[in-house]
């Protein structure tokens, strides 16, 4: 199309250094037109669809799943039992058929140790996970969302247990510890000390949430303020929260390993990896790989927590989602 | 800045009689016997309960006891260990090994964290960039005894370029290896956090602005970047404390040194509930002082907090 | 500028002895930005352009028109994955996008001077403001020492319009306002004396009276050292001012360029002509226009201001029947200030503010930042209890309701819209959801009522139902504007408040959201309270209109008198502000 039909008529005499671009090379669009063909994506979609397509997510969850797997049913995986059988003929003794990672000191099968052993990590994990989200949040919520006096009596408390590094706090609750230890009982000792961490990111990110205009929009509604709270501000607080959570399961499981290979953690008659790497260190020149798997099964397991917490957080955050 | 200090140690007051209560409360309030209960397993002479007794005034009310157990604190008025030396005697000759200990995994963690994390980060995803993120993934997710065992194995015992335990002096030399070990996670997290830092400061507005100054990229990222990231990397440095002293427990455990670590080490093991109980009170209160001093630093670094009311 | 007078003699002696002198020119100019799944957008597609010494040249679009990244490619500062993907930049006659990184360090703040966007993030937190300046003198070997860098910085302070520059060179970033750091950034960029200054948007994050004073201050600060600028803006008004010649960017391409007075006077291209049409500051010019002389105007004005005027007769109207509707008599609202130490300071946000808004009608509340409409607009939606006065709705006064039921039968009654589109609807919720919930909320109708009701409010604000299932992150902003309007109208109040509604929108969606607002008020017989800090909004919608400063009205009046004949400094001040408001449509 020539220019000048686009110019109106009955003017023209436009100076020299007037120039018009032909329509056709940037033709108009109607003003805020809604696409319509695009796929719906709401924050959840979005993320599933930058994760679905790393393959650390895939490799990292599918570890997780296998190992939880394990844990569940270990028996599907060996007809070994880890603590019958044990000969002390063959203490430390290397692979044979049937056994192939070998024996422990006391005799006992490595691979089946192994197996079983997932249990205890994966429940302290867990369960500690749980509790800390569960103390946290809640805690965090109500002193972001209410402020106040309530945001001040639970930051001094937050600060009082954050002041107490979680492992010596379970250290200290451990040795005084009466009666039998489990796996559940130095998961709710963990937890006792490692919630201070998610009670403050969950505070920040409600305080973030709180002041957002679409909260300000629902109490103008007359949208009461706990369902506020509820429905907008938690739901838009939560993602951090999340990736926290990922990455300290990994986290706990470290921790168990530690206070069990100081002699705190659970009692030697449960079996724990992190158990066996404490009985293996005294043969480590021996039979270096009666540690070694063990060892890493745990950081196997670790990792693919710190891994899938790694993803999550790529997807989950707004500064790489623009990108 | 003045009152931003007044303010800071107002704040901690309450944390410090918190976080001593808890403990306290820990060990004594709870139900069952706690002169029993510290020593698990075992039982104690009936000469060395009644010593506890007095030491813990465990026939005065609970409020007097926890008071007089706090004065005892911070004057160092720790009793007995096991063999009967003054506990405060034992600390006394522990810290300065940890503390040689210390210096040296805080310098390594902090030089290698930070170059690593720099050249991370203005590589973002390079082949340094994802081989040093693997390498830190690695190290948080092995625990650091492993890691301990690992090291003494084949730098000590194999190749035979140290020593497997460390001597009764515990000099310099001697502790490069246990202080790689006990820096080993936050080595990791350093280079994950100055990565991020420094990659989300590289996008920062000012940055660009340095650059159409007409400054060179050498000052751009050594003044205006590296100087930004900084901040939050050396006050994790500082409150990563908690972890270093835990990491000291097992660090010097490994190698047998004669530490404030390696003496909680042998009490766990031994099953010394109340030197266990009194070092641990002493960490929690460094631990405290480290974060005090961490906030005033953080203030030192960010204008922005030092002249805020 | 005068820090070095030889050598400023000698440039401006030179721009004026080479006045058709090329300094920048732009040829072909291609910019990509790599992206993940879809290889190179483009992002600018061939930009042509030349600016002359001593001549100031403005580039207009709105966001995402390649405006501010044919800026930054010119200095080879893309962010991110951006690339120079073809195309040549020629700066005094050499070849600068054919640089390498060196050379490119050398020719920037000392030849090409650049003043960013956003005061608030430009300069860095951690560094004095002193320090900030005097690295840039030392960089570009305009001082030597120490000593002879901090008088230097001293004086490009002063020169920026900061008088008391020697007393705040130790102080940081952040003790200082928005609009003295955009002078700092202004004096750092022409702190060289540099050939071109490119100011991408200097002002639009400031107000308006502090946004004329510091682009008069740049102007006079050019002129004398015969720098060419190169203006970055999103304001067509505000370019015509300062520009003598204009560039219109669409979609990463050239639609239009040439004399500022020819374009506006005759804009040729469809997209030329909408940006004209839209932007406020001209319009209200174009109304006076139509008054005086009603032949030349029609071919100025398009149907929107017609309609818009047409409108505001009939709202006149039917104000008779409701006159003081809304009865705001001496509201007051003071807030605690917690000081260092246990002192407190009280702030009055609201002080002693009166006036009455006719049922039917737009009472707009004109203000700059901290001026205290928007505690105003917490007042009014009674999300804040007042500290005096008392404020009737329809004869009621809204202190004495009490108890839940009371409540929220006025929320049913007035209802919000916020400024921030990327903040007013929760990024969880779909759009369905979003407007449907006042209505759970109240219990209105079944759920299939409800699902009926939320599509005849998508008919309302005129977005396609099928946008239902969709989530705000999917929106443009004005879109996202429309659904809160949307979510407003759901409970059919009577009143709506809408604090800066339209002002972080493009102004071509400002405008259509504008129009929206008006055809609903027509329709629904809605009493609008629109506050915001653009006058030359307000005299689009507006039957009355407050003009705030520092908690009090200053001016009160309808809005022909307002702009007419302004009685208060203020609000002359004001109006002289408005971004065009000295163009000139004369021929």
């Amino acid at each position: 199309m020539p220019t000048d039909t686009v110019s109106p008529p009955g003017r023209g005499g436009r100076s020299p250094d007037h120039y018009v671009a032909p329509i056709e090379d940037t033709p108009l669009q109607a003003v805020d037109s809604v696409k319509v063909d695009a796929k719906v994506s709401s924050l959840w979609a979005d993320a599933w669809r930058a994760m679905r397509a790393r393959p650390l997510f895939w490799f990292s969850s599918v570890m997780i799943l296998f190992i939880a797997f394990v844990g569940i049913f270990p028996q599907l995986f060996t007809n070994e039992l880890p603590n019958d059988n044990c000969l002390l003929a063959n203490s430390n003794g290397g692979p044979t058929a049937g056994h192939p990672m070998g024996f422990t000191k006391q005799g006992c099968d490595v691979f089946a140790r192994v197996i079983y052993g997932a249990q205890a990590s994966l429940t302290v994990g867990v369960v500690a996970t749980v509790v800390v989200v569960l103390i946290g949040v809640v805690l965090g919520a109500v002193a972001g969302f209410y402020g106040g006096f309530s945001d001040g009596l639970i930051s001094r408390a937050t600060d009082i247990f954050f002041a107490i590094p979680f492992v010596l706090g379970a250290i200290v609750l451990l040795s005084v510890f009466q009666g039998p230890s489990n796996a559940i009982i130095v998961a709710l000792i963990l937890s006792l000390f490692g919630w201070p961490q998610t009670a403050r990111i969950t505070r920040g990110a409600v305080l973030e949430a709180r002041g957002a205009d679409y909260v300000t929009a629902s109490i103008a509604l007359g949208v009461t303020r706990f369902k506020v709270l509820l429905k907008h501000v938690l739901p838009n607080a939560i993602a951090p929260v999340i990736v926290v959570a990922t990455v300290s399961l990994g986290i706990f499981i470290v921790a168990e390993a530690t206070l069990s290979y100081l002699g705190v953690g659970l009692p030697p008659s449960v079996m724990s990896w992190g158990n066996d790497i404490a009985q293996a260190q005294v043969s480590i020149r021996t039979a270096p790989m009666t540690l070694f798997y063990p060892a890493a099964a745990l950081s196997l397991t670790v990792l693919s927590f710190l891994m899938l917490g790694d993803v999550v957080r790529d997807a989950l955050d707004p500064k790489e989602r623009a990108r | 800045m003045l009152w931003f200090i007044g303010r800071r140690l107002l704040q901690m007051i309450p944390v410090f009689f918190g976080a001593t209560f808890l403990i306290y409360f820990m060990v004594f309030a709870l139900p069952g016997d706690p002169i029993l209960a510290l020593f698990g397993e075992k039982t104690p002479s009936p000469a060395v309960v009644e010593q506890l007794r007095a030491q813990y005034h465990l026939d005065q009310p609970f409020i007097v006891q926890y008071l007089l157990y706090l004065k005892s604190l911070v004057t160092f008025d720790l009793g007995n260990s096991f063999s009967g030396r003054p506990i405060a005697d034992v600390m006394a000759k522990a810290f300065p090994v940890t503390l040689r200990l210390a210096t040296l995994a805080v310098l390594f963690e902090a030089v290698a964290g930070i170059t690593v994390g720099l050249i991370s980060g203005l590589r973002k995803g390079k082949f340094f960039d994802s081989s040093a993120l693997v390498v830190s993934l690695l190290l948080i997710s092995i625990p650091t005894f492993v890691i301990g065992f690992v090291l003494q194995y084949v730098f000590a015992v194999q190749l035979g370029w140290t020593k497997a335990t460390v001597g009764p002096q515990a000099g310099w030399s001697e502790l490069v290896l246990p202080a790689i070990v006990l820096a080993s996670v936050s080595f990791a997290y350093i280079i994950r956090l100055t990565r991020t830092s420094i990659s989300e400061n590289m996008g920062a507005d000012y940055v660009r602005t340095a650059s159409s100054k007409g400054l060179t990229r050498g000052r751009v990222v050594r003044v205006h970047v590296l100087r930004n990231s900084l901040i939050p990397v050396v006050t994790f440095i500082g409150a990563d404390f908690g972890a270093l002293m835990v990491g000291a427990i097992v660090t010097e455990g490994i190698f047998n040194i004669p530490g404030v670590g390696g003496t909680v080490f042998q009490a766990i093991k031994q099953g010394q509930g109340p030197t266990v109980v009194s070092f641990v009170a002493v960490f929690v209160i460094i631990f405290m002082v480290a974060n005090l001093l961490v906030d005033l630093l953080y203030a030192v670094l960010d204008p922005r907090i030092r002249y805020a009311n | 500028m005068s820090i070095d007078t030889q050598a400023n003699v000698g440039t401006a002696s030179a721009a004026t002895a080479d006045q058709r002198k090329p300094m920048l020119e732009v040829r072909d100019l291609q910019v990509g930005f790599t992206t993940q799944d879809k290889g190179i957008v483009p992002a600018v597609r061939g930009v042509n352009f030349t600016l002359n010494a001593g001549e100031t040249l403005a580039i207009v679009g709105e966001s995402g028109s390649g405006k501010s990244t044919t800026a930054h490619a010119i200095i080879n500062l893309l962010p991110g994955t951006g690339k120079i993907t073809g195309g040549s930049v020629f700066f005094d006659g050499e070849e600068i996008s054919a640089m390498n990184a060196r050379q490119i360090e050398d020719v920037r703040g000392r030849l090409i001077g650049f003043v960013p966007q956003d005061p608030m993030s430009n300069l860095n937190p951690v560094w004095n403001i002193g320090f900030q300046v005097e690295e840039t003198l030392r960089a570009n070997g305009l001082a030597d020492s120490k000593t002879d860098a901090r008088q230097k910085a001293i004086k490009v302070l002063q020169e920026a319009g900061l008088s008391d520059a020697a007393s705040r060179l130790k102080q940081y970033p952040h003790q200082f306002s928005g609009g003295m750091r955009q002078r700092v950034l202004i004096g750092i960029g022409l702190s060289s004396q540099p050939k071109l200054l490119i100011a991408d948007e200097p002002t639009s994050a400031l107000d308006v009276t502090v946004q004329k004073v510091i682009l008069d201050h740049l102007a006079m600060l050019t002129r004398e050292t015969g720098t060419s600028v190169l203006f970055i803006t999103h304001d067509l008004g505000l370019a015509a001012e300062r520009a003598e010649k204009l560039v219109v960017m669409y979609q990463g391409k050239i639609v239009e360029s040439g004399r500022s007075k020819d374009i506006l006077a005759d804009p040729v291209h469809p997209y030329t002509r909408r940006l004209v049409a839209a932007a406020p500051s001209l319009a209200s010019k174009r109304m006076q226009i139509q008054k005086v002389e009603d032949a030349d105007a029609t071919e100025l004005t398009d149907a929107l201001d017609v309609t818009m005027i047409e409108r505001a007769e009939q709202r006149e109207e039917r104000a008779k029947s409701g006159r003081g509707y809304i009865t705001v008599s001496d509201v007051s609202k003071t807030y605690t200030i917690r000081r260092g130490g246990f002192k407190a300071d009280l702030f009055t946000a609201v002080d002693k503010v009166s006036f009455q808004i006719d049922k039917g009608t737009t009472m707009g509340i004109v203000g700059e930042s901290g001026s205290g409409k928007s505690t105003l607009a917490k007042l009014m939606l009674k999300l804040e209890p007042l500290s005096g006065g008392a404020i009737s709705v329809d004869g009621k006064d809204i202190d004495s309701i009490k108890g839940a039921k009371e409540l929220l039968a006025f929320r049913r009654k007035v209802q919000p819209v916020f400024q921030d589109p990327y903040g007013t609807l929760d990024p969880m919720y779909n759009i369905a959801n979003t407007i449907a919930e006042p209505l759970n909320t109240h219990k209105i109708g079944t759920s299939k009522q409800r699902r009926a009701r939320v599509r005849e409010l998508l008919d309302q604000v005129l977005m396609p139902q099928s946008t239902m299932n969709r989530y705000p992150g999917e929106l443009s902003g004005g879109q996202r504007q429309r659904i809160a309007i949307a979510r407003a109208l759901a409970l059919k109040p009577e009143i709506l408040v809408l604090d800066e509604a339209v002002s972080a929108l493009d102004v071509l969606v400002q405008g259509q959201v504008l129009n929206l607002l008006t055809e609903l008020q027509q329709e629904l017989g809605l009493t609008y309270m629109f506050i915001t800090h653009d006058l030359a909004v307000v005299r689009l919608v507006a039957d009355r209109v407050c003009v705030m400063q520092k908690g009090r009205i200053v001016e009160t009046a309808t809005t022909d008198e307002v702009f007419d004949n302004p009685k208060e400094l203020y609000t002359q001040e004001l109006l002289s502000a408005i971004p065009g408001a000295g163009f000139e449509f004369g021929r």
